[in-house]
């Protein structure tokens, strides 16, 4: 007899879940987004955030950055399917924890307040590099580059002085030093 | 100046250089164009099928059994859906499709326009990758290289959207010319350090299995010669997947048989017991492996495959190389024979013990079935069909269901592209539109599509193209009243419960072939069943065979859901001991 658990495609163990970085390189052609984020969604893998543009007009190139969790196979499988679409030139993925890669995310705040509170915001964005792109006597708005936890928290903590929108971007990478990503 | 063309016409142009000789079609407003223009083009052939569905299918049946790709052309809206389902059936079992699809005109493209749809919208999952051609001048090139996505590394279907507008639209042609030179996607770059692990594995393995699929049919009829040298070599036991029969001999010795869910108790129990298992050009299908957790326990596993992302998807490998089945095994080889004395001989002594206890797996005799003299067994049917046939080069396809196991099981293949049927995607329907492809390929063969009543009568229509086409492709129903493998589960799995498995007011099918015009058959007699396969094979013109058979057989032997390889039901006798519970019913 079988124990009533055993099946054909039960998830076996499951693996720890990593967050990883991929920065996808395709051609800016007219559907390519929807290839890149329909492999995901085809094939259940999740998307934390996204973030694409054009880099380079003459080759047309856009930069497609995804952060994503998954076991290692699935993060795996993810990287050799993203290359296998032919708009796809290259594929790099990094871990999260990786100290030679810098994540950063941009979010735009609007505060409304008094002058006193708004004073206290921006005194808090200063770690952010904050840099205000509107002011009035009521309000202002104000744009910080951070990591995302690092984000989350402002949002939080600038509740309570008045934050009452928020914009933000997905997560964009590049590595440190003289290297580039081939 | 050059000569200026129209769209329509650089599709012609192109598919001429490309060496296409026949399409599979259905017109409609948004192609009238390029069949305008299909008179000036006297070495293309446009075979008319009666549903886009059945031009996909035999497309598949043409490229399956030619090794070239299957070019199809349909018309916009509904003329793309209807090809859908045989875009994704070749996805999934890596036939190189070309299909053209109308469009409507570019200006009224995301205007809800009289039979628009978001063509590529919709088949982007379903292929490798698709085009809608905005621009006149990018036609030629869309056109060349969608041949070479579809023939190239892992073969596959992909979809060209033409607007009107861009058919009449005119520009001036350049004469292709064929690259030598493979595009990015294509990996064959395995290095000699992975030929010697394998070589390694080889030499020191004592129950070993070559475990092969499609991907050495794929790899062209080269790749089964250096198979059966390959595997000749080092004496190995060879099993295969539904896909890859064809490529070693059936009724070799060292075969052992299909493996998976409806495999020889020989060939799984060689699975779950090896201690080295080659996977060459197959991906660990869930109708392969069983329970994950449970598969090949013991075994190291290398794995060859031209497609990166199959390695590791199911099951990890301890040695992967990634390349051209042909390739690879060819360089392992030239390896083996280079220090010959080595392996050779010592080898086959090590493993006899193996190809003993293969052959008591043997002698269960997994296969049989208890023959009635009172009514035809299916899988006799089949028996009879093959050593009717078994002199002549015959090509088989078949719909989805018990019948295509039966035929798996019980017909023996010796030659690939002989065996044409839906694995992965479970395309009922399939196979009389794809004998009708592989007729078109190959003129003077025998070509008979196995099929249920159920499956067959999903893509009937196409006998319609067959008699049209004077192809004399024979279709051989197995026809127990039942979607025989629903009834099959419903009667292992929900109790005996058939609900709505049983096909009420089935046709006479006999009477249909007459009125499509061609011949019927029916035999219901054990007795008569040789005589009446006699007069099927000797009519010139295509027949519509219905077998009557038990409407009761099972398709044994079977792994039940949530059992590894090992505990197999092998038959009726076998069956009281391995009833399938809990939740191991719903996950099947």
């Amino acid at each position: 007899m079988s124990s009533p658990k055993s099946a054909y495609s039960i998830p076996t163990k499951k693996g720890k879940l990593d967050t990883h970085i991929f920065v996808v390189w395709v051609d800016n052609e007219s559907g390519v987004l929807a290839r890149v984020v329909g492999l995901f969604s085809g094939r259940g893998y999740n998307i934390e955030s996204l973030a694409v543009a054009e880099v380079d007009a003459a080759k047309n190139i856009s930069r497609i950055t995804i952060v994503t969790t998954g076991t290692p196979q699935v993060i795996d499988q993810i990287k050799l399917q993203l290359k296998k679409l032919v708009p796809v030139h290259k594929v790099a993925d990094f871990k999260r924890e990786d100290k030679n890669v810098i994540f950063k995310e941009m979010a735009l705040l609007k505060i409304v307040a008094k002058k006193k509170k708004i004073e206290k915001c921006l005194k808090e964005c200063k770690k952010f590099n904050p840099v205000i792109l509107d002011k009035t006597n009521k309000s202002v708005v104000v744009q910080i580059t951070a990591l995302r936890r690092e984000i989350d928290k402002m949002s939080k903590k600038l509740k309570p002085y008045g934050l009452t929108s928020t914009s933000r971007t997905g997560a964009i990478a590049m590595t440190r030093g003289a290297q580039t990503f081939k | 100046m050059s000569k200026l063309y129209t769209g329509a016409e650089i599709v012609f142009k192109c598919l001429e250089d490309q060496e296409v000789e026949y399409i599979f079609g259905y017109p409609g407003g948004a192609v009238l164009p390029i069949y305008d223009e299909l008179k000036n083009h006297s070495l293309i052939k446009h075979i008319l099928v009666r549903h886009e569905q059945g031009a996909g299918h035999a497309a598949e049946g043409y490229a399956r059994s030619s090794g070239k790709p299957g070019v199809v052309l349909v018309t916009s809206g509904p003329g793309a859906t209807n090809v859908v389902t045989a875009l994704t059936d070749a996805y999934m079992d890596s036939v190189p499709l070309v299909c053209i699809s109308g469009q409507v005109p570019t200006h009224l493209i995301g205007t809800d326009a009289f039979q628009e749809c978001d063509t590529t919208g919709i088949t982007r999952p379903c292929t490798k990758h698709n085009w809608l051609v905005k621009d006149i001048k990018d036609l030629s090139k869309v056109m060349h290289e969608a041949f070479k996505v579809a023939t190239t590394g892992r073969p596959g279907p992909v979809l060209i959207d033409i607007p009107k507008d861009i058919q009449f639209a005119k520009i001036n042609y350049s004469k292709f010319k064929k690259e030598k030179k493979l595009n990015g996607k294509i990996h064959n770059k395995f290095s000699q350090n992975e030929i010697d692990q394998l070589i390694d594995l080889i030499s020191k393995a004592k129950k070993p299995v070559v475990y092969t699929g499609g991907g050495v049919i794929n790899s062209g009829p080269e790749a089964s010669e250096t198979l059966k040298e390959f595997v000749r070599l080092i004496g190995f036991p060879i099993t295969s997947t539904l896909q890859g029969l064809g490529a070693f001999p059936g009724d070799d010795n060292q075969f052992i048989g299909m493996l998976g869910m409806h495999g020889t108790y020989e060939a799984n129990n060689a699975m779950h017991d090896c201690d080295l298992l080659i996977n060459i050009g197959a991906r660990f299908d869930d109708r392969i492996t069983g329970k994950i957790d449970e598969f090949s326990p013991k075994s190291k596993k290398v794995h060859i495959d031209i497609d990166p992302s199959s390695i590791n998807k199911i099951i990890k490998v301890d040695l992967a190389i990634v390349g051209d089945v042909n390739e690879v095994i060819k360089s392992a080889i030239k390896k083996i024979n280079k220090k010959q004395n080595g392996l050779k001989d010592s080898n086959k002594q090590r493993i006899s013990k193996w190809w003993e206890q293969i052959q008591k797996w043997r002698t269960k005799d997994s296969l049989g079935f208890i023959n009635s003299d009172k009514e035809i067994k299916p899988q006799h049917a089949v028996k009879r069909l093959y050593e009717l046939t078994k002199n002549q080069d015959t090509f088989i396809t078949t719909e989805v269901g018990q019948h295509q196991m039966w035929a798996a099981q019980h017909y023996k293949f010796n030659k690939p592209n002989r065996w044409m049927t839906s694995g992965g995607l479970g395309t009922m329907g399939y196979g009389l539109p794809a004998a009708v492809g592989v007729q078109i390929a190959h003129p003077d063969k025998l070509v008979i599509d196995i099929a249920g009543e159920a499956s067959v009568l999903m893509t009937m229509q196409e006998m319609s193209t067959a008699v049209q086409y004077n192809l004399p492709i024979k279709i051989f129903i197995l026809n127990n009243q039942y979607m025989g493998m629903v009834r099959q589960w419903q009667e292992l799995l929900h109790e005996k419960n058939y609900s709505e498995s049983y096909s009420e007011a089935l046709p006479d099918f006999v009477k249909l072939a007459e009125a499509y015009g061609c011949k019927g058959i029916k035999a219901d007699n054990p007795l008569e069943l040789d005589d009446k396969i006699k007069e099927m094979l000797d009519y010139k013109g295509p027949v519509i065979f219905d077998c009557h058979v038990d409407p009761n057989e099972n398709c044994f032997p079977m792994i039940p859901s949530g059992k590894p390889h090992n505990q197999m039901i092998l038959g009726p006798n076998d069956k009281e001991e391995n009833k399938i519970t809990g939740k191991g019913k719903s996950l099947v």
